[in-house]
């Protein structure tokens, strides 16, 4: 009774709130909270904007690759090749610009032959002949890693004009300067990989909002047998969101490797790793059915300033980074359990 | 042979087909008269002595009984944590990671000089405990927090490595003792290697406990439907903990031998993607990753399978590093073969093919 009339005093509108909007909220408002108390307690580095946008420049791959992550986990499956699918891309582009002198928009075309090949097989082994995905995409990620040390084994800086351009494009982001030192006013810039990681993240926002294959995507997350009933093409379905996974792989890896600048077979190690548990904070469930694109941008986000934050106080042992990214996954998977578990 | 006998003889063929070890088996089968066909010598064995001058048996298959052990005692755990909770412990790497930094802080200590400290059993049973208590960790998030075991372990795979370095203050010492040595090498006098005893001695104790009590028949009432093994009195939570706290103390057994091989220990390499092969060993035994009904001893078929595989591969000058491109490939193959959608369809054509000869 008590309960009830709490729901009807507080907002009707948190009475309809769905789970994938609470645990939205909870990873935005502990975004917030972490990235205030940052400014507040250490201010110098937090206090530029600038600080926030190399967060975003280091870490655009792993958003585009995440996005993809989200998608997949949330028709209930998962793909852990995307890592390796990176590392992939980065090498056999570097390899093309370098040894065959070839155009940085043929490399970019192969990067995403790259990403929609590994999209293609694994979703049709997915999809239509029924295998586990954690399997199929294991066996995708050792292929990837391992023709990547074949492609070419020692790694090496790319020294393509045309490429080594496009990698030091800065866009400026005007009104976000700051005077430095010398009193000189210096201009807060990001990559282009953050401009399409952006692009992606409102695309793919659209697509699960108001799409029929968006909305697809959360049917058979939710439960096969009735979106079966309901006249979805599950099979279909399933295969697009690994075809769309590895597609953003591809472009995630164009970017990591855009930002990098390097071919090497030990690029992106653990990013599969990192994509799942920025999906996980951003509050998709791997259970399927539910979770949000702008979720997943903010869980890539925490991810990232937890780990500034832990290097900027000096615990630069490198043992912390891993301690303390587990401990806020496990904070954030025990905060969803309890709060999932009370509303069913 | 009588027509009774045959109908048995071929009633026992189509069993063999359905039955769960049948894909490891013929697995093993096909890589065997592969090796046969393009090198026999990939089967001799020799009786040699080695550094330690030890008469010791080498050879191909005395690697693959080796390395393989570590994986099929990995497996045992993991088929239990597979059947009841329906999901993979993705931490076990780290963990024995964990494990072989608690052995080597016990034997030798900080700053110690390489001489044992403390009795090799009292580290291992140090290890034991404390790899069964982040096991416990895991289980307790599992089952208590119901997240999903990939997502709960993925914690302590991310954290696993630091807390190794940080127990020995990222030290890396060093034992110097010969005694140590024997549980990843061999034991004065026995030819085989020590990991493959270890390996029949978890096995037989897990038999043993399967027949002797319920536990396998809870753990698949638990995986096949929790709710409903509840309802019949079986405690679901208790079971899906315990199943992760076997696989801790698989895990330290594992540490135990890895630690022994080098005598020392690399935090970030040591038992680096054991894991992804222990989930192996368990897919290929044929059991369903989304757990309930599970199949032990094809598990540990299925580990030795996958090391056959690693072998047959380096035998063939693979690189260490290219290795996983082939594997991919080896499992991709055998998934496809024994997936129910390809049996469906290779059934419906050979029924296709004996009805047209009928007619014809």
């Amino acid at each position: 009774m008590a309960k009830l009339k709490l729901a009807g005093v507080s907002a009707p509108s948190s009475k309809k709130m769905t789970d994938s909007n609470l645990l939205l909220l909870i990873t935005v408002v502990i975004f917030v909270v972490m990235y205030a108390g940052a400014m507040i307690f250490l201010q110098k580095g937090f206090l530029k904007p600038q600080t926030f946008f190399n967060i975003m420049n280091a870490n655009a791959a792993l958003i585009v690759t995440s996005c993809g992550m989200s998608l997949v986990m949330i028709t209930g499956g998962i793909d852990i090749s995307v890592g390796g699918v990176v590392a992939l891309v980065s090498m056999c582009c570097a390899v093309y610009l370098d040894y065959a002198g070839g155009n940085v928009f043929v490399s970019l075309l192969i990067a995403l032959a790259i990403g929609l090949a590994f999209g293609a097989v694994q979703g049709y082994l997915v999809a239509y002949l029924d295998i586990q995905p954690f399997i199929v995409s294991l066996a995708g990620m050792f292929f990837a890693r391992g023709m990547t040390t074949i492609v070419h084994t020692a790694p090496f800086n790319v020294e393509n004009e045309a490429f080594v351009a496009l990698k030091g494009t800065r866009i400026t982001v005007p009104g976000m300067g700051t005077v430095n030192r010398l009193g000189k006013y210096v201009d807060a810039y990001v990559e282009i990989g953050v401009i399409v990681a952006i692009l992606v993240v409102i695309l793919l926002f659209f697509v699960l909002k108001w799409t029929r294959m968006g909305r697809g995507f959360y049917a058979v997350g939710g439960n096969r047998q009735s979106a079966l009933m309901l006249g979805i093409n599950v099979k279909r379905t399933r295969f697009m969101a690994h075809l769309l996974c590895g597609l953003l792989a591809g472009i995630g890896g164009y970017i990591y490797f855009l930002h990098v600048g390097s071919g090497s077979a030990s690029h992106a190690s653990g990013m599969e790793m990192n994509a799942i548990a920025s999906s996980i904070i951003g509050g998709t469930l791997l259970t399927g059915g539910v979770g949000n694109i702008f979720g997943t941008l903010v869980g890539v986000l925490s991810l990232s300033t937890i780990q500034n934050i832990v290097s900027s106080i000096g615990l630069d042992q490198a043992w912390w980074t891993g301690i303390t990214v587990a401990a806020m996954l496990c904070l954030f998977l025990i905060i969803q359990s309890v709060i999932l578990s009370r509303r069913h | 042979m009588t027509e009774k006998k045959r109908a048995a003889a071929s009633g026992g063929m189509a069993g063999l087909f359905r039955n769960q070890i049948f894909i490891p088996i013929a697995a093993l089968l096909l890589l065997a008269a592969f090796n046969l066909i393009v090198d026999p010598s990939f089967f001799k064995i020799t009786l040699g002595t080695n550094s330690e001058g030890y008469s010791v048996l080498t050879g191909n298959l005395m690697t693959i009984l080796d390395y393989g052990s570590e994986v099929a005692i990995l497996a045992i755990g993991m088929t239990l944590v597979t059947a009841a909770s329906g999901g993979q412990d993705i931490s076990v790497g780290a963990t024995v990671a964990i494990a072989g930094s608690v052995i080597l802080r016990i034997l030798v200590g900080l700053g110690g000089d390489g001489t044992l400290q403390a009795p090799i059993i009292v580290a291992f049973l140090a290890a034991c405990v404390v790899s069964m208590l982040f096991g416990a960790f895991n289980g307790v998030l599992v089952a208590i927090f119901k997240i999903q075991p990939m997502v709960a372990t993925l914690i302590l795979y991310t954290a696993g490595r630091s807390i190794a370095a940080w127990i020995n203050n990222n030290e890396l010492p060093i034992v110097t003792d010969k005694t140590f040595t024997y549980f990843g090498g061999f034991i004065p006098g026995l030819p085989v290697p020590t990991p493959f005893f270890l390996a029949v001695v978890c096995v037989v104790i897990t038999m043993l406990v399967l027949k002797f009590t319920n536990l396998g028949l809870y753990t698949q009432a638990v995986g096949i439907n929790a709710s409903s093994s509840r309802l019949n009195g079986l405690n679901p939570t208790f079971i899906k903990w315990l199943s992760f706290v076997i696989l801790g103390l698989c895990v330290a057994v594992v540490g135990l031998i890895k630690t022994s091989r080098l005598s020392t220990i690399n935090y970030s390499v040591i038992a680096k993607d054991i894991e992804m092969d222990a989930i192996l060993a368990v897919a290929l035994g044929g059991n369903a990753l989304s757990g309930g009904k599970f199949n032990i001893p094809a598990s540990i078929l299925g580990a030795y399978v996958i090391q056959f595989l690693t072998t047959t591969l380096y035998k063939f000058q693979v690189s260490s590093d290219a290795l996983p491109a082939y594997k991919a490939v080896v499992v991709v193959l055998l998934v496809v073969i024994s997936a129910p959608a390809v049996k469906e369809k290779m059934a419906a054509l050979s029924k296709k093919m004996k009805t047209q000869k009928e007619v014809g």
